[in-house]
């Protein structure tokens, strides 16, 4: 089975505190710690494991400036045969449906069975797979937490509904896949693994090499553009309790007394 | 602004509780327009939940086929982009059912996605002005959406609060037979069943008291800290979704969108930053008090009560306190 799996480099949300830059233009970039986006490494893990059921080949795609290459590097070496880079200026300010048309290219480009990205990344607007799929006229199916084969050319799957039942369908391939976190138990990668594949070659794709038209792509052609970001004026928010760590205790345990918290 | 459009989700023949929300989101989009609920699904069910819908909307359309009683966004997706108009705006509620339609949906129809909205600021030049928030809530951002080609729009659930609106009389259209008489479209993802969520030893949902541990909690082995003061209070313990699936706790322990709906009187998050599909599992908790180590986590806004501190350390301090006030 080709899959080919759409990852992406995120800040680091539980590392970093996000601070405002440039009058609200962007978040502060300097000394932000970077990793993969945290359903991806799933995404990344379920692609690995099935291949490693059925056979075939893993490549791992991301749309990115130069240091996204550590995120492909770390994919890698979890197990991933290949990795593609797409990486060109023209792209930025892309909107989710911008993306999705890179990464449609990107697909057209190989011959892949099954397509898979996180269910939701930094902006948590979880739409590129779901426009990816469209794009392409494959079915789709969001927050997938069980992949099963089932036969040839199709998968058994199950998606993750609210309340946290579990919707199995069967589904046939090729088709485009999200990936909810706790489907896998991701595997761990050190920096000798990641150092392992420090010199695989990672073809390097701009929007001309995928035939992409620029006025396509990018902020232009955006019909969904971020004005700014800000920290919203915030309500009354918590009463925030001030002291040292006996002291806070004592007001806790006053506090919980009078809410009925102790029993 | 004619062309406007909800989507509702219902269950057991009631709307779901977003579509208040939906219908408040529509009348500030345009005050003056009738908007039109869509409901999808089959049987008894549906016309009760379309009933219900009509004492909301001034309009309804019914989509009903055997093939819609469970809810399949590869069959519906076709069907409403054949149905709905070219240029429209169309409202649905930002969660499971929606990630897997709406994004799809948006390029059938040729329309802007906006994802997960939390609040409208404006329209002004055929762009909508909106609110998102991006990095796991740490920062808000203003987003302008073209809706020259019509839009489809995600609401955070909650976000918009639905209004005092006297009930109506809607009028009901049956839209199945025009649009279904050239048969449902080839189904290439064939639901099969639906397994429900597992009940677990302890039921979250009649605790009265809750100590709920997040990622905060760093490493399996703390979890006894959890405990121990849940034991010293008398409650029972919950968490966040990574500790799950970190499996470190069991499923039923999960609080959120995608766990329990929990109701205690005093809820104490350890370490959980507030995402919005955690918050989703507390609306009825009373008291939401929050210890976490970074002054800016958004659970504060949600919390009543907040400490800034590192459970690690503060967990057996804030036991200990307890043991000696019993
Ligand atoms: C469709 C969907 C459904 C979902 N359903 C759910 C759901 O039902 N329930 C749910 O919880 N999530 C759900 N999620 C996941 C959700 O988006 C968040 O990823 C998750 O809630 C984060 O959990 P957390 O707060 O424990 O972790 P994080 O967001 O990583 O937060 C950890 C917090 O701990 C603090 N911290 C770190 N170390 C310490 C320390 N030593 N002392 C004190 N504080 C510390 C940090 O400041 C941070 O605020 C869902 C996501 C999706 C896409």
């Amino acid at each position: 089975m080709e899959i080919l799996v759409c990852v992406k480099q995120v800040p680091d949300t539980a590392e970093n505190d996000i601070e405002l830059a440039k009058g609200g233009r962007d978040i502060e970039r300097e000394d932000l710690v970077y990793s993969v986006n945290e359903w991806d490494n799933y995404a990344v893990e379920a692609a690995i494991q099935l291949r490693d059921q059925v056979g075939g080949r893993v490549t791992v795609v991301t749309i990115g400036g130069e240091e996204a290459d550590e995120v492909l590097r770390r994919q890698l070496a979890m197990g991933a045969d290949g990795g593609l880079h797409v990486n060109d200026e023209a792209l930025e300010g892309s909107d989710g449906l911008g993306l999705a048309r890179v990464l449609e290219a990107v697909a057209q480009q190989g011959s892949y069975d099954l397509i898979l990205t996180g269910a939701q990344a930094d902006d948590g607007a979880g739409q590129v797979g779901g426009m990816l799929a469209a794009l392409m006229d494959l079915p789709f199916a969001a927050l997938v937490n069980h992949i099963e084969p089932s036969g040839a050319g199709a998968l058994r799957i199950g998606r993750e509904v609210a309340g946290g039942d579990q919707e199995i369908s069967e589904m046939d391939l090729p088709c485009v896949l999200s990936i909810q976190t706790g489907i896998n138990q991701p595997r761990y990668v050190g920096i000798r693994g990641i150092r392992k594949v420090a010199s695989v070659e990672i073809p390097q794709l701009d929007a001309a090499a995928l035939g992409l038209d620029a006025a396509s792509l990018g902020a232009g052609a955006a019909r969904l553009r971020r004005l700014d970001y800000f920290v919203p004026q915030s309500g009354p928010g918590a009463r925030m309790l001030a002291g040292k760590p006996d002291q806070l205790a004592a007001q806790l345990v006053e506090i919980l007394k009078a809410k009925g918290g102790i029993r | 602004m004619d062309n406007l459009f909800a989507y509702i989700m219902h269950r057991e023949g009631a709307p779901h509780d977003s579509a208040a929300e939906l219908l408040a989101a529509a009348r500030q989009l345009a005050p003056q327009a009738a908007p039109v609920a869509i409901l999808a699904g089959h049987g008894p069910e549906l016309d009760a939940a379309c009933q219900q819908a009509a004492a909301l909307f001034p309009q309804v359309w019914k989509i009903g086929h055997p093939y819609l009683a469970q809810p399949n966004a590869e069959i519906l997706r076709p069907l409403l982009a054949r149905l709905v108009p070219q240029g429209a705006l169309l409202l649905l509620a930002h969660e499971h059912f929606a990630m897997d339609l709406a994004p799809g949906l948006s390029v059938k129809l040729g329309a802007a996605y906006l994802p997960d909205a939390v609040a409208f600021t404006g329209i002004e030049g055929g762009r909508l002005k909106a609110v998102r928030e991006e990095f796991a809530g740490l920062v808000s951002a203003h987003v302008s959406l073209d809706l020259s080609a019509g839009a489809v729009i995600s609401l955070r659930p909650g976000a918009f609060k639905a209004g005092e609106a006297a009930p109506v009389q809607g009028q009901i259209s049956d839209k199945s037979a025009a649009d279904l008489d050239g048969g449902m479209p080839p189904a290439r993802r064939r639901y099969i069943e639906t397994v429900a969520a597992e009940a677990g030893e302890v039921d979250i949902t009649k605790a009265e008291v809750l100590v709920s541990v997040g990622r905060g909690i760093q490493d399996q082995d703390n979890l006894e800290l959890v405990f121990d003061l849940a034991k010293a209070l008398g409650a029972e313990v919950s968490c966040s979704r990574p500790i799950v699936d970190a499996k470190w706790l069991p499923k039923p322990r999960q609080v959120g969108t995608s766990g329990k709906t929990v109701k205690p009187k005093v809820y104490l998050a350890c370490g959980i930053s507030g995402s919005s599909q955690h918050l989703g599992g507390l609306t009825g908790a009373s008291c939401v008090i929050a210890i976490n180590k970074h002054p800016k986590a958004p659970i504060f806004q949600r919390a009543e009560v907040g400490v800034v501190a590192d459970i690690i350390q503060f967990l057996p301090v804030l036991t200990k306190a307890v043991r000696a006030a019993k």
